[in-house]
């Protein structure tokens, strides 16, 4: 168009150039010479086809990008309004969500049931820590360990005293509690970056002990043949028999009966979390939350008792995973500290993030996104957290603020209006 | 015995503090000039690790012999391509993101940190990667009742090098004209920036320099345990991180002081205690120093404005 458009050429084609060189200085050797094991001792295999598409790929993807850039023309606002309209849309969308969510055994096969029956789960944990890091405004990296306690709460009771699902659903989420109250403790003095790595090291020693507590837990083999839940007594069997859903009902034994329990179980425990942590919002306690994220200096000098807030946030936070890890025990009928590593805690925060700190419909939707996208990437096996983590990158770098991004007042006088995203300033924390 | 095993010990943990330490060093510039945790950090330490070991083996390939020569080159190379990964890493995953609010750059640096983990172990194997000692041998200091203590020629490689880089890094910060700008974006970034400085170059070459020493402390872990794994980064990251702390964020002595305060305590305890729990032991440390002693032992007390 203008007469400065072919030295832009120019510059653009060298800055791929340039991308190009330093991918080869990152790939070459990494992807170029592969250590493999050799007769004596490691050998190294060359793979130059690999290196060359590899640099191909980040020139072409990076002279795309300047491209597309350089062809937008200058002024065209960036569509930064979609976490309004989403914010807006949540009325609409939300009540659509829940109906697709409550009517999805009508139309959906096993495979699905189970995918939702682990979004769900993520969902309510999403839910859990959604109080903690959205409301209260505390980087929790180490929300995992709860999601332990849940579970190997909820086995060991089976375990060692023979109680069923129901029975340990409370005392999972109220021993949960209690070691969120127990690290909530000393970390109250802690903030931001500090608290986060603090609550990743809680999260770690909890699960170095569970590896390594072998006669209690039974170390890395982990803790099999957890019960079922049932309904009222009435078992999900696949055999059917005396005393099975499908024999007290009538109906032919299927399989697919335990799984569509299952979902509802976990929608239940999930609509249970999101009723309570938007009910706790409109309580003074949940202002509090509300006002501590903001800024902690202005609340304790209005007289907010900041050491019971911050408790209650992370005990409430906490009793939700509990919640969540007996249901993933009774789920799963065998947990093992594999399930509890930092990569569950980066994935829970992740989609509290991604939806819009404090946002309950974004968190769904992210959880939604993420772990729904996840298994669509499963063939790809090695490289889905390779994708995961490049996602969270692009994700952060796009849009840090998450998908539904502006903030409403749960609480105000007069209408509620919708606080921009440009006027948000997260405090301390 | 006892005092032989003690002295043992001490060397042991001397040894790794020293690794520990230059992996710290990192964290404690980046934390102190951008205040944010630079979450893939240990990463780097892995890469760095991966690309000494893929150079010690292309060499030997390539037929030198010479085992000075070859560390020499592994150390350039590694040290090079590591720094190069850290200017990429600050490029796209931190840069875009200044000034943005608090949570988003740790989120990129998780990411940043699992595609850095995942890219190796689809790019080298998730095998376990053995190596055979490169420098055997060492000198007996003394003996009792049959136990030996021995100073091998590799701890004291690994002492002397580390040594000399922080020498080198202490001068660069302290005497040159990129170390006095390093300094004026710790103090105060808006200001250094307004004063004239290039701030965005003064932070990229801060993530050059921590990955490039991230890089040499990699080399010498490879080298001191002989076997490396995609995985290495995640643990040897959070301690190194809990020796910046307990050192005091911001204080490069500090940083060395507590690596070498984490490396002892952890070989004391695995070998008083239990192996198994060493990691239990370097995290208490980390809860315990945050809780009581949030500025470290050389940091500055953190002083809030409102």
């Amino acid at each position: 168009m203008s007469p400065p458009a072919r030295p832009r050429h120019r510059s653009i084609l060298a800055d791929a150039g340039l991308s190009a060189l330093v991918a080869f200085g990152l790939f070459g050797a990494m992807i170029g010479l592969k250590t493999d094991a050799g007769a004596t001792s490691l050998i190294l295999t060359p793979r130059p086809l690999a290196v060359a598409i590899a640099v191909a790929v980040v020139f072409v993807g990076r002279l795309a990008m300047l491209g597309w850039r350089a062809a937008r023309p200058a002024g065209t606002p960036t569509p930064k309004r979609l976490g309004a309209v989403m914010a807006r849309g949540g009325r609409v969308v939300a009540p659509v969500f829940l109906v697709l969510a409550i009517t999805l055994p009508c139309y959906a096969g096993r495979y699905y049931l189970d995918l939702g029956i682990l979004i769900l789960t993520y969902v309510m944990l999403g839910w859990g820590l959604n109080i903690v890091v959205g409301l209260a405004g505390l980087l929790d990296l180490g929300y995992v360990a709860f999601y332990a306690v849940g579970a190997y709460s909820y086995a060991l009771l089976a375990q060692y005293f023979g109680l069923g699902f129901w029975s340990c659903l409370p005392l999972a989420g109220l021993f949960a509690a209690c070691w969120g109250i127990l690290l909530g403790f000393p970390v109250l003095r802690l903030r931001g970056d500090y608290l986060a790595i603090v609550t990743l090291a809680f999260g770690e020693i909890i699960r170095v002990v569970i590896l390594n507590w072998v006669s209690l837990t039974g170390g890395p083999n982990g803790i099999s043949g957890i019960p079922r839940p049932t309904l009222f007594g009435l078992t999900f069997t696949a055999g059917g028999g005396e005393g099975s859903f499908a024999d007290f009902v009538g109906i032919e034994p299927d399989i697919t009966q335990r799984f569509i329990f299952l979902y509802y179980v976990i929608l239940g425990l999930a609509l249970l979390t999101n009723w309570v942590s938007l009910r706790l919002r409109r309580l003074p306690l949940g202002r509090a939350w509300e006002a501590l994220r903001e800024d902690e200096v202005a609340c304790r000098s209005l007289g907010i008792n900041v050491t019971v807030t911050k408790l209650t946030a992370f005990a409430i936070g906490a009793m939700f995973a509990g919640f969540a890890g007996a249901f993933f025990a009774t789920r799963q009928a065998f947990i093992s500290p594999e399930s509890f590593t930092f990569i569950e805690s980066a994935m829970v925060l992740a989609i509290v993030v991604l939806g819009g700190l404090g946002s309950q419909l974004g968190t769904a939707l992210a959880a939604l996104v993420m772990i729904g996208g996840g298994e669509m990437f499963r063939d790809l096996a090695e490289y889905r957290m390779l994708i995961f983590g490049g996602a969270l990158v692009v994700m952060m770098v796009l849009r840090p603020r998450g998908l539904v991004s502006g903030r409403k007042p749960s609480v105000s006088l007069g209408p509620a209006r919708q606080i921009p995203v440009e006027l948000l300033t997260e405090g301390h924390g | 015995m006892l005092v032989a095993y003690a002295l043992q010990q001490l060397i042991n943990g001397v040894t790794l503090g020293m690794i520990y330490g230059l992996i710290a060093v990192g964290y404690t510039m980046v934390y102190g000039i951008i205040g944010m945790i630079n979450f893939a950090h240990g990463d780097i330490f892995m890469v760095g690790s991966f690309l000494s070991l893929i150079a010690i083996l292309g060499l030997t390939a390539l037929g030198i012999s010479s085992v000075p020569l070859i560390l020499v080159l592994t150390l350039v190379f590694a040290a090079g391509l590591a720094g190069l990964c850290g200017w990429t890493v600050e490029r796209i995953a931190y840069r875009p993101l200044r000034g943005s609010f608090r949570l988003a750059p740790l989120i990129s640096a998780i990411g940043m940190s699992i595609v850095l983990e995942n890219f190796v172990q689809v790019s080298q194997g998730a095998r376990v990667k053995p190596m055979p000692q490169m420098i055997p041998g060492g000198v007996h200091l003394l003996e009792r009742n049959g136990f030996q203590v021995q100073l091998s020629w590799m701890q004291m490689a690994i002492v002397v090098t580390t040594l000399a880089l922080l020498a080198a890094f202490t001068w660069l910060v302290t005497r040159t004209p990129l170390g006095r700008a390093m300094r004026a974006c710790e103090q105060d970034l808006k200001m250094a920036g307004l004063l004239g400085i290039d701030t965005d170059r003064t932070i990229s070459l801060t993530f050059v320099i921590g990955a490039a020493l991230a890089a040499v402390a990699g080399l010498m872990f490879l080298l001191y345990y002989g076997v490396i794994d995609f995985y290495i980064g995640f643990i040897a990251g959070v301690k190194a991180f809990t020796a910046a702390v307990l050192g005091g964020v911001g204080s490069l002595p500090g940083a060395v002081l507590g690596g070498l305060a984490i490396g002892l305590i952890e070989t004391f305890w695995s070998a008083y205690f239990s192996v198994q729990y060493k990691d239990v032991a370097a995290f208490s440390i980390l809860v315990l120093v945050l809780i009581f002693m949030p500025s470290g032992l050389l940091g500055r007390a953190d002083v809030e404005k409102v």
